[in-house]
């Protein structure tokens, strides 16, 4: 029987991915540990490798193919001794049962590691009493899609649905009066309906705050009074499709303010010459390390301003400063995670960030890599931009955009002086950074910014 | 539609029958039902309800005994008048029995007087009983349809259960009682034995016991009531000692020798040996097998599995149209199982949206032996088998100040959660009006409440009641009053 090559999930998260490339094709010997084939996400590339080995007998999921299911049969492979005649008449097995299976895997992993703070099942202990008050609070979530809309569902339901990653809106209740009961999770977990990523899809297929209009596929642009004749039409690939949900979504929905302060640049710029005079061969600490560097003690100085929103009306307040750098890379932007920057070297901080921009071009960057981070900064310093206010990326609770640093007029002890001077803005989601918080942050970081001794103290 | 021609006909006004059969009129079915000796069924006539009027005496005399306890001074000796309190048994379950032959009335339910067999699908022959019906009989409901033919397009087999009898041990309504006997002694004997510890026999064993008899219970198992949770089950048993039963588990009687107004029983116990025991009477109570025979079943292909009709989530037989419910279509053998499964079964007839099997761990139990026992769902061992990772939460009568007030302080309640998802998955408990309290636990695993929903429920102060929560509490670790 030939071995089913299944498409793999490069990240608990992940439903579905696009076979960017096949890296071997029909006939080809391939032994275990062998890259296959190439895999793109959300927002990387990864590639697959081959668990066994023999010899690649069909392909049956053509390269450039999107949204193909994890674990679907992507091709099949031939074992020692089997032929092209082993492939006559198999059907693959749809893999659907594989895919619910795992994530009943997940859901039973973050069982398990809140299960194991609990003790033995009668005696009481303080942790059993947290672990039920958490899953108390997190209760009204399910209860309620986004426009507040009652779901009917039993509590049992719910919290079967929250653990499996079910979207209770996606399912049909057997209950009396359509509502959701245990038995319907149970199928909807069987079946596979309901994944949290239908909602995403549906979602963004249909943004509530403008109805679309069904698009012609053929004069999509028409109803503006663009024919199609002025203009090429170009594919999404997959980070541009998700960038443009998620940060619709941002706008829309979160309550976002800018504040703008100078940061004069002399200080910095003579202080990072003098780093890098001192800094490992092959090491130069850049301009942005510095910033990343600032704004990690600047979230640890101001930690009030270190904060997410939980859609429930609780609020996230962060234990670490894990920075979010926006890279640009082609066809989209990624944004690498420099963890607990607070606490790394600038030496530290620039290898990191040099590997991990290297990666992100090349789409090599794992899941954790980019997700995670509890702030971003983005600067196009570089391409002259003197202000500009960036779209936060849920669920941080600030972005900083910075400027170029540029010579500017300024007036130092009452009389008119030249320095170089950076305007950086920070967008805040008023939700958990009002504007005073966000102010003393910006004026923790402008302080190391303007005084970069201070920042090893 | 002729006059004998019907939407659904029902064989055996049982709980299960005569509530199916209201249902089906309700939904505008032409509806009969077939009857051969008294509405109701056992339940009514010689089951639940006639033995809740025997255990009430028992109860009451019971209390009296303890008069002294609660400061009061009984002037006199109490004891019962046996034949009085099987009087007033008799007197409440024929309250009943014409009750069902008013809501027959009132729905427009033909009755059939007689017994039905199946003569093919979707037909019935109704003739004389075959057999006597038990005295004494109450009176035969009014304007019945007889012997004859009847058809319908569904027939619903509602026949229920009879007491099992063990080879050699055969009840012979003299000296081997079954509860038929059990119900309405003529004098009480001095001393008894139990065969089998279910609801039945542990109920007739605490009823002869507050009485004044000596009882031994004998049971097969290595627990009384076997199918309880093990711990309540201990509970129950010690309580019922202090009591002054002489309780046999993983006993068996081996053999009954029949003398003139006695009985000895030989009694093989768990260490192998022997035991002799006298005694006056012996109730055999080693269960119930469903009625299927002289039915036509086997003429018609329909399967049975262990003595009762094999069915599916709607009551559905192998044969279409032809339905069973209740204690032949199998366990559990309760009233209320029927009840609901006969509600299902018409409904799913008639096309009602949103008609869903029965789930079977939802069916509560209640024995009224003193102390009580109720329970509901998995049992700590059944739960544990299933392969749930479970938190238990216990609560005793010691520590709730209404039980302590009614000088009830002795009992249980035990709920068993499912770590994971926070599902009840069973509740187990002993002690005073427990068999009233175990509805709550029933209607929260009906809404599928989680442990939080319970915890954030008000229940009200001073009852017992309260236990329920604190049980769960204590499954969390934040039991308030123990």
């Amino acid at each position: 029987m030939p071995i089913e090559i299944l498409m793999p999930a490069l990240s608990p998260t992940m439903e579905e991915g696009t076979l960017s490339k096949w890296t071997v094709k029909e006939g080809d010997q391939v032994n275990s540990g062998d890259v296959i084939a190439e895999i793109e996400t959300d927002k990387a590339t990864m590639e697959v490798e081959a668990v066994d080995e023999g010899v690649i007998g069909k392909i049956l999921v053509d390269e450039g193919t999107e949204g193909v299911k994890v674990n679907a049969p992507i091709g099949l492979l031939l074992e020692d001794g089997e032929d092209e005649s082993a492939l006559d008449g198999y059907e693959p097995k749809g893999a659907e049962g594989a895919s619910s299976a795992d994530a009943g895997d997940d859901s039973s992993e973050d069982t398990d590691t809140s299960s194991s703070k609990d003790q033995s099942d009668t005696k009481a202990s303080e942790s059993k009493a947290d672990t039920s008050s958490n899953s108390k609070s997190e209760a009204p979530t399910a209860g309620s899609d986004d426009d507040g809309e009652r779901i009917k569902a039993s509590p049992l339901a719910r919290r079967m649905a929250k653990d499996a990653g079910l979207d209770l809106k996606a399912l049909e209740g057997s209950g009396p009066k359509g509502r959701i009961v245990k038995r319907d999770i149970e199928e909807a977990k069987e079946s596979g309906v309901g994944k949290s990523d239908d909602k995403a899809a549906s979602k963004s297929d249909a943004p509530k705050s403008q109805p679309s209009k069904p698009v012609d596929e053929n004069e999509p642009l028409a109803q503006y009074g663009i024919s199609a004749d002025r203009y090429e039409i170009k594919k999404a690939d997959s980070i541009t499709k998700v960038s443009a949900k998620r940060l619709s979504e941002s706008f829309r929905d979160i309550p976002h303010f800018p504040l703008n302060v100078d940061c004069r640049l002399d200080a910095l710029l003579k202080f990072r010459k003098e780093i890098n005079a001192k800094t490992p061969e092959g090491v130069k600490v850049s301009v942005n390390d510095i910033l990343i560097k600032a704004s990690g003690l600047a979230l640890k100085k101001v930690p009030q301003a270190n904060a997410s929103w939980i859609e429930d009306g609780r609020i996230a307040m962060h234990k670490h400063a894990d920075v979010s750098v926006a890279v640009a890379i082609e066809g989209g932007l990624i944004t690498p995670i420099i963890k607990d920057a607070d606490q790394k070297g600038l030496s530290q901080i620039s290898t990191e960030m040099k590997d991990l921009a290297t990666r992100a071009r090349d789409r090599k960057l794992k899941p954790e890599e980019y997700q995670g981070g509890t702030f971003s900064l983005s600067n196009l310093g570089m391409f002259g931009i003197s202000s500009f206010a960036s779209i936060i990326n849920p669920p941080q609770g600030m972005i900083l955009s910075v400027g170029a640093g540029e010579e500017r007029p300024v007036i130092t002890d009452g009389a008119l002086a030249k320095a170089t001077v950076m305007t950086v803005t920070l967008t805040c989601d008023h939700r958990v950074v009002d504007g005073a918080n966000g102010a003393r942050w910006l004026s923790a970081f402008k302080g190391f910014i303007e005084d970069p001794m201070t920042m090893l103290m | 539609m002729s006059e004998n021609s019907f939407d659904v006909i029902i064989i055996g006004s049982g709980p299960g029958g005569y509530v199916a059969a209201i249902r089906a009129a309700q939904l505008g079915l032409k509806t009969a039902i077939v009857e051969r000796e008294h509405l109701g069924g056992i339940c009514l006539n010689w089951g639940c309800i006639p033995t809740k009027a025997l255990l009430r005496s028992a109860e009451i005399l019971d209390h009296a005994n303890h008069a002294k306890s609660y400061g009061l001074v009984l002037d006199g000796e109490m004891k019962p008048d046996v034949e009085a309190v099987v009087d007033r048994s008799r007197k409440v379950s024929g309250r009943l029995n014409g009750g069902v032959g008013m809501l027959m009335k009132k729905n427009k339910i033909s009755v059939i007087w007689g017994e039905a067999k199946l003569t093919k699908p979707g037909e019935i022959k109704v003739s004389k009983p075959s057999k006597p019906a038990v005295e004494p009989q109450h009176p035969q409901p009014k304007n019945t349809l007889g012997e004859g033919t009847y058809s319908a397009k569904h027939i619903i087999v509602a026949t229920g259960a009879r007491p099992r009898a063990l080879p050699g041990i055969e009840p012979d309504g003299e000296l081997i009682w079954t509860y038929f006997e059990a119900m309405k002694p003529k004098a009480l004997p001095k001393s008894l034995v139990v065969m089998g510890s279910g609801a039945i026999g542990i109920e007739f064993a605490s009823f002869y016991r507050s009485m004044g008899v000596d009882v031994t219970v004998v049971e097969l198992m290595d627990q009384i009531m076997p199918v309880e949770d093990a711990e309540v089950a201990k509970i129950a048993r010690k309580a019922l000692e202090k009591r002054g039963l002489n309780i046999m588990t993983g006993a068996k009687v081996s053999k009954v020798e029949k003398h003139k107004d006695a009985i000895t029983a030989h009694v093989e116990t768990a260490d192998g040996k022997t035991e002799k025991i006298k005694a006056d009477r012996l109730i055999s109570a080693v269960g119930v097998q469903g009625n299927i025979e002289n039915l036509g079943l086997e003429d018609l292909g329909v399967k049975t599995d262990r003595g009762c009709v094999v069915i599916d989530g709607y009551g559905r037989t192998n044969v279409d149209g032809l339905y069973a419910i209740g204690d032949v279509a199998g366990p559990p053998m309760l009233a209320h199982k029927a009840e609901h499964e006969g509600v299902i079964c018409v409904e799913k007839i008639a096309g009602v949206e949103g008609v869903h099997p029965m789930n079977k761990d939802h069916v509560p139990g209640c024995t009224y032996c003193n102390p009580q026992v109720a329970s509901v769902g998995l049992t700590e061992a059944q739960a544990k088998e299933a392969g749930y990772d479970i938190r238990v939460g216990r609560f005793n009568f010691s520590a709730n100040g209404k039980a302590i007030a009614l000088g009830e302080d002795n009992g249980l309640v035990k709920t068993i959660f499912d770590k994971k998802t926070g599902e009840l998955l069973g509740a187990h408990m002993v002690g005073a009006e427990v068999t009233e309290l175990i509805q709550g636990f029933v209607v929260a695993m009906g809404l599928e409440t989680t442990e939080e929903e319970l915890m954030h429920t008000v229940f009200p102060h001073p009852t017992l009641s309260e236990m329920m929560k604190e049980s769960v509490l204590d499954a969390y670790g934040r039991v308030l009053n123990s």
